[in-house]
């Protein structure tokens, strides 16, 4: 097998479902010519030609608005924001349109379409170049939200959201598109199921949540644990939406110990939803409160480097938490 | 196409039902016997005109909240709608889901829409570029009040399908009023067929109290549209005649004589005096008409009542699509 990078598994995600089914489409800002600011369409206007590769003009909700209009059409849209902080006109169209399609219309109309965003920060990328907006979304019956970590889940995942008949936010972590590299199947076709959460290393003493960047993160700190006689298991929640609570739960059953990480803000953050889920459901299972650590509570990332070092998670930080827990 | 004499009558039918229809709606609603009504009187010229220029079945409508007319022209019921405005299961647009006339019918390629204004706008830009890939001749027919145009949703949807030369034809019914704010603290421009200019396309003007003035200018800009020559903004103007919705009170925001006077430019009247000029029909003809709807609407008011209610668990669904059944 090869390893290839986040961005490139995402490349490929795209390049295949557009050579499988004409119906579907790429549309953003740059996705043509230019191959993406993040060169996640890098090629791919070559290949398929200016009516599936769309130049949009500058304008998110023109986006997702004619994304969910030609899904209504009977295509199949990838609509690029090109940055998360930059999906906010087009809110109204998610959370009034998309979202609400299906059920509004007693299952007459339905929107598949995939919703892709670089989020997250420690980039550089200040206020507006790295903000986690899954929170926002994750509240909304009717999408799906779903985060990947590595080549292999992005690819797969990507797949899976092209294919589902839903609407599909598909955050991509943006710190990890050239860093995290992993092996990826060169000529096999494989998809990796929306829904389920998965155990990405097994552990006795305590459960670490994470997705995305964090995620990364979280196994390089589970292995510096490792080294100090801690046994972690982590977990990797691939889907935010819907939450996939028996993984969380059966993991919890085993450690008893709960740790939530995400570079979103606490308060209201997605690891409220995982924190409630155990007091509610798991409560009887637990030998310590359960921890989140998240970003801090200010309203983006910082752009000076040590203001961004100070919001942002990091596998230290993470491992310090992991001790702390493992002592209570 | 010009008109043959039985379809001018047809026509007049569908609005003189879609009024009848939306008048008893009012009764129900000061009977108590239903929650809300938003009313489209004043405004059936304008929407039978434009909806007959796009061919049934075929090709696309995506409309707004007060476009009763033509859904009736399209084929939804009066049982249907009365339904709908009781709640009840069978009502076809939503399952009783939304609030009353929020329109959408899968059979006649009516596109399900909301209550935040212009959210429909760029679905039709959508719709249109996906018909233009796919190389079909069909037409996106989308409607909007003039208040709605103060949206930048609207102002990019008409941007998008104006770039890529999509058959999308932008209806503009100038009602004159946004609930209580008239159009000149909406926009600037005397008609919001004048915003097209910006956006690189001609804005045309109609009078939407003649049904059949709005008939030719949106065939001729359907026609345009499914030659490929892209999109079109047409402004009908009318007036409308009652509140808001039943839950509004105009005496606090226009007079009574104002609203006296467009009562006497009321297209359903407007249009039937030209018939009868015409010779298209005659008094007789026309009060036959009437007893038909009034017979039509009770039947349908007697079928609605009878039908049942959802039942309160059928709200958990729903929400996730297994497959997609349209398209």
């Amino acid at each position: 097998m090869a390893e290839i990078t986040m961005v490139e598994a995402i490349r490929q995600a795209m390049d295949e479902e557009l050579a499988r089914d004409e119906r579907v489409f790429v549309i953003g800002e740059d996705v043509g010519v230019r191959g993406g600011v993040f060169r996640a369409t890098q090629g791919l206007f070559e290949k398929y030609g200016g009516e599936r590769v769309i130049d949009s003009p500058l304008a998110e909700l023109t986006i997702v608005g004619v994304g969910i209009g030609a899904a209504l059409y009977g295509k199949r849209p990838i609509c690029e924001i090109q940055f998360a902080d930059f999906i906010y006109p087009a809110f109204n169209q998610i959370v009034s349109e998309a979202s609400k399609m299906y059920y509004r219309s007693n299952g007459q109309w339905s929107v598949p379409m995939v919703i892709r965003a670089p989020y997250g920060g420690g980039i550089g990328g200040g206020l507006y170049h790295s903000q986690s907006v899954e929170a926002f979304f994750t509240h909304m019956p009717g999408l799906k939200v779903v985060i990947p970590s590595n080549p292999y889940d992005a690819k797969g995942l990507l797949k899976s959201a092209v294919r589902d008949p839903n609407p599909v936010m598909f955050f991509e972590p943006k710190k990890g598109y050239r860093l995290i590299k992993g092996e990826v199947p060169e000529d096999e076709e494989y998809t990796v199921p929306i829904g389920p959460a998965k155990v990405t290393r097994e552990g006795m003493d305590l459960s670490l949540f994470a997705y995305g960047m964090m995620h990364h993160y979280a196994l390089q700190a589970a292995e510096a644990a490792a080294n100090d006689g801690i046994d972690v298991e982590v977990i990797d929640l691939r889907t935010l939406y819907p939450v996939d609570r028996d993984t969380i739960l059966n993991s919890i059953r085993k450690t008893s110990k709960a740790l939530i990480v995400h570079e979103d803000n606490l308060t209201g953050g997605y690891g409220a939803e995982v924190a409630a889920t155990i007091a509610e459901w798991g409560f009887m299972d637990l030998d310590a409160p359960v921890r989140r650590l998240a970003g801090p509570d200010v309203p983006a990332v910082p752009f000076s480097h040590p203001m961004q070092e100070w919001f942002m998670i990091n596998p230290e930080k993470i491992a310090a938490a992991i001790s702390e827990l493992a002592a209570f | 196409m010009p008109l043959s004499r039985e379809k001018k009558k047809e026509m007049f039918w569908i609005m003189l039902l879609s009024r009848r229809l939306d008048e008893r709606a009012w009764v129900l609603h000061r009977q108590g016997k239903i929650a809300f009504h938003i009313s489209g009187i004043g405004q059936e010229a304008a929407q039978v005109g434009a909806v007959y220029a796009i061919e049934k079945g075929k090709d696309w409508l995506v409309p707004y909240y007060r476009d009763l007319a033509m859904m009736i022209a399209l084929g939804m019921s009066p049982t249907e709608f009365v339904m709908s405005l009781m709640g009840k299961a069978q009502e076809p647009t939503s399952g009783a889901r939304q609030m009353p006339s929020h329109f959408s019918l899968r059979r006649a390629n009516v596109v399900s829409h909301s209550a935040p204004v212009a959210t429909q706008s760029p679905h039709a830009s959508g719709i249109g570029l996906g018909i233009k890939m796919d190389g079909k001749d069909e037409v996106v027919l989308t409607t909007i009040g003039e208040g709605s145009t103060s949206q930048g949703e609207w102002y990019e949807a008409v941007n998008f399908a104006a770039i890529h030369q999509l058959p999308v034809v932008f209806i503009v019914e100038n009602n004159q009023y946004a609930i209580s704010v008239p159009q000149d603290k909406q926009m600037a421009v005397s008609s919001a067929a004048d915003k097209a200019c910006g956006l690189g396309l001609n804005g045309i003007e109609v009078d939407g109290t003649q049904m059949f003035e709005v008939y030719e200018a949106v065939s001729e800009a359907v026609e345009s549209a499914r030659k490929g020559k892209g999109p079109s903004v047409i402004e009908a103007k009318m007036y409308r005649l009652t509140p808001h919705s039943s839950d509004d009170d105009d005496r606090s925001y226009r007079t009574r004589e104002e609203v006296e006077k467009f009562k006497k430019q009321d297209p359903l009247i407007v249009m039937k005096n030209q018939l009868i000029e015409q010779g298209l029909i005659t008094e007789e003809e026309y009060e036959d008409l009437e007893g038909k709807a009034k017979k039509m609407v009770d039947e349908a008011v007697e079928a609605a009542n009878k039908a049942p209610y959802p039942k309160g668990d059928e709200a958990a669904a729903p929400v996730y699509a297994q497959e997609v059944n349209h398209g």
